[in-house]
């Protein structure tokens, strides 16, 4: 890697925001290849999911992490010609807040740190009905599917949710995963899930298990 | 029985709740294991109500809550219309900070969320620091509530002054800030009609020898930066963007905060606080950030209002164990660090001799399992956390919406059985 690519990669891996979108902004002005600098955004977010999972990391810098990738990539993407909407994916994972339920940080942390480790992650969002998942689940043919949700009310939603894929016949294509607030192994049986994890890292482990790269 | 002797007994019972809570609080051994009630839609539901009807019914409510405490008998109650009975006076104001059941997309049986958002932008420091009272009054109320966005328009009274402050009175007779003060008096009538129906049901329950849990609610400073002004995201990139504005902001908060809350407690006429925290769990900020951003202005408030005589109840949600060594700073038998998910047995290891633990019997076996598992949690957590006392019997985070009643009698009663 050039200096400069390897500059950039440090500065966002240590939260130098402003230092680090002015450097991008300055490669791009200089004719910097942009799909090379966004793997270097790619690179320098792996080092911040790992920092993260070593507890070295928390929520504030994937918070921060994430706007620094947001900024830069809005600055590279339309510079780029060719299309990289095929780029590979490890596998795709659906994620949402059960129905009921309007809670979301702990759903984006996930999804943020599913997408760094290379899943394809479809968010539908919070308050999610139960069809919503089963027609997903029709469309995109995920391998995973990432039960979200904060509050109590979240156990049955999850469970129903849970039903509904069985019923559609759908529930040997998918694993499992609930996610968030109280939910305990308890709640994994009580909801017919496969698997329950307490944090983002949980859950890209359980990932990464299911679907081997 | 005669009339008398029951009042009398009750009253018994009523000083032998509270010396039973206080002495858990202040680290001896009471007679018996201590509970507590808090719940937010549970005694609701218990009595066949929907969570709506929890909000907008405040007899209701008060028949339920007075239900729910005879039967399983605590030794002190969270007064719940405080918590939720304020459907009504939202749609009066058209609030605009919660989804609440029966309102916009929420159906009748999910209880009232917190809408996470930005409510005072990064820009907005400098003017919230200057002059905390006027940015609340023309800024905040006006984005929290529809019905309060004329209140704008009022005077900005620290530079209006002598005959100007005669003058001033012109703002109030506009069609639409005359019409917003209506609307404050029409929500200020239907609190006291709220109120009204709580003191009743509060009165009747200290009758039967039931003290209150609770007399007023507070917060720690980073949570209401990042709840209620700045929105999680906001609060989260500040801690790199704005430091020093965040840190200068929460030095006003910890003063304003405890000067609010000893306010509210001694209008009750109490001495017990509940404060709920969302920022301090593990995992979500690093320790280093903790004991920048939250602990140091969070210990402050907690020393002020223990300094008025009132004993915090300080609910630490999700799992806290690693910060156990950081938080047990405080003076001894003065606090209640309620648990949902942190290790208890660490806790207690932690805060002996310094603070009263309460909790946490997981919602998880509230709502799926058995009153046997419940009574085999109890037991290990009395055994162990309950030793030499500073223990009291609760939920995770209060008995939860779902909780089958089985479980939670279950758990009430086994606390009468554990004797000191």
């Amino acid at each position: 890697m050039d200096d400069k690519g390897k500059q950039l990669v440090q500065q966002i891996a240590d939260m130098q925001e402003e230092d680090s979108v002015k450097l991008a902004r300055e490669m791009l002005d200089s004719g910097y290849d942009p799909v090379k600098l966004l793997g270097h955004c790619r690179e320098a977010m792996e080092i911040v999911g790992k920092r993260y999972e070593e507890g070295e990391y928390f929520l504030p810098e994937l918070m921060l992490a994430g706007e620094m990738l947001k900024a830069i990539g809005d600055m590279a993407k339309p510079l780029i010609k060719q299309d990289t909407s095929g780029d590979k994916t490890v596998g795709t994972v659906i994620i949402g807040t059960v129905q009921g339920d309007l809670h979301d940080i702990g759903k984006n942390i996930v999804t943020f740190m599913l997408e760094i480790n290379g899943f394809k992650v479809i968010d539908l969002g919070i308050d999610v009905p139960i069809a919503n998942f089963v027609d997903s689940i029709k469309e995109h043919k995920p391998r995973v599917v990432g039960l979200s949700g904060f509050l109590t009310l979240a156990f049955d939603a999850m469970k129903e949710t849970v039903g509904a894929i069985k019923e559609a016949g759908l529930r040997d294509n998918v694993k499992i995963m609930i996610g968030g607030g109280q939910v305990d192994e308890t709640i994994r049986n009580y909801t017919g899930a496969d698997a329950f994890g307490l944090n983002a890292m949980e859950a890209v482990s359980l990932c990464k298990q299911w679907i081997p790269a | 029985m005669s009339a008398g002797s029951q009042l009398t007994s009750a009253s018994a019972l009523y000083e032998q709740r509270q010396k039973r809570l206080i002495d858990a609080i202040e680290l001896r051994e009471p007679d018996r294991l201590p509970t507590i009630l808090f719940s937010h839609f549970w005694v609701a539901r218990y009595c066949g109500m929907t969570c709506r009807e929890a909000m907008y019914d405040y007899e209701g409510l008060a028949a339920a809550t007075r239900k729910a405490v005879v039967d399983l008998e605590p030794d002190a109650f969270h007064p719940v219309h405080a918590l939720v009975a304020f459907g009504p006076t939202m749609e009066v104001l058209d609030y605009k900070q919660l989804e609440w059941p029966g309102h916009k997309g929420l159906s009748d049986n999910v209880p009232f969320q917190y809408l996470d958002a930005q409510y005072m932008a990064a820009d907005e420091y400098e003017e919230y620091l200057l002059d905390p009272t006027g940015f609340m009054l023309h800024k905040y109320m006006p984005r929290i509530a529809g019905a309060l966005e004329p209140l704008s328009q009022l005077p900005m009274y620290p530079g209006v002054l002598h005959t100007r402050i005669i003058q001033s009175m012109e703002a109030y007779a506009r069609p639409e800030v005359r019409r917003a003060l209506e609307t404050l008096i029409r929500a200020g009538e239907e609190i006291q009609k709220m109120r009204a129906v709580q003191g009743r049901m509060v009165e009747e329950l200290k009758d039967l020898g039931f003290p209150l849990a609770a007399h007023g609610t507070s917060h720690a400073p980073f949570d209401v930066a990042a709840d209620y002004l700045r929105g999680s995201k906001g609060a989260m990139l500040d801690l790199f963007r704005n430091k020093d504005k965040l840190l200068s902001l929460m030095d006003r908060l910890t003063i304003l905060i405890p000067r609010a809350g000893i306010a509210a407690v001694k209008a009750m006429g109490g001495n017990m606080i509940f404060i709920p925290l969302h920022w301090g769990l593990d995992g979500f900020m690093s320790p280093k950030q903790f004991t920048t951003f939250f602990w140091p202005q969070f210990q402050k408030v907690l020393l002020t209002l223990i300094e008025a005589g009132i004993y915090p109840h300080v609910l630490w949600e999700g799992d806290c164990t690693t910060r156990l060594e950081v938080i047990k700073d405080v003076p001894p038998g003065k606090c209640v660090y309620f648990f949902e998910r942190t290790n208890m047995f660490k806790a207690k290891e932690a805060l002996r001799g310094t603070v009263c633990i309460r909790g946490n019997v997981p919602a998880s076996m509230l709502i799926a399992g058995t009153p046997n598992d419940v009574r085999e949690y109890c037991k290990k957590l009395f055994d162990v956390v309950g030793d030499g006392g500073g223990f009291i019997l609760d939920a995770g985070v209060g008995v939860p919406d779902e909780a089958n009643p089985d479980n939670v009698l279950a758990m009430y009663q086994f606390a009468k059985e554990c004797m000191y």
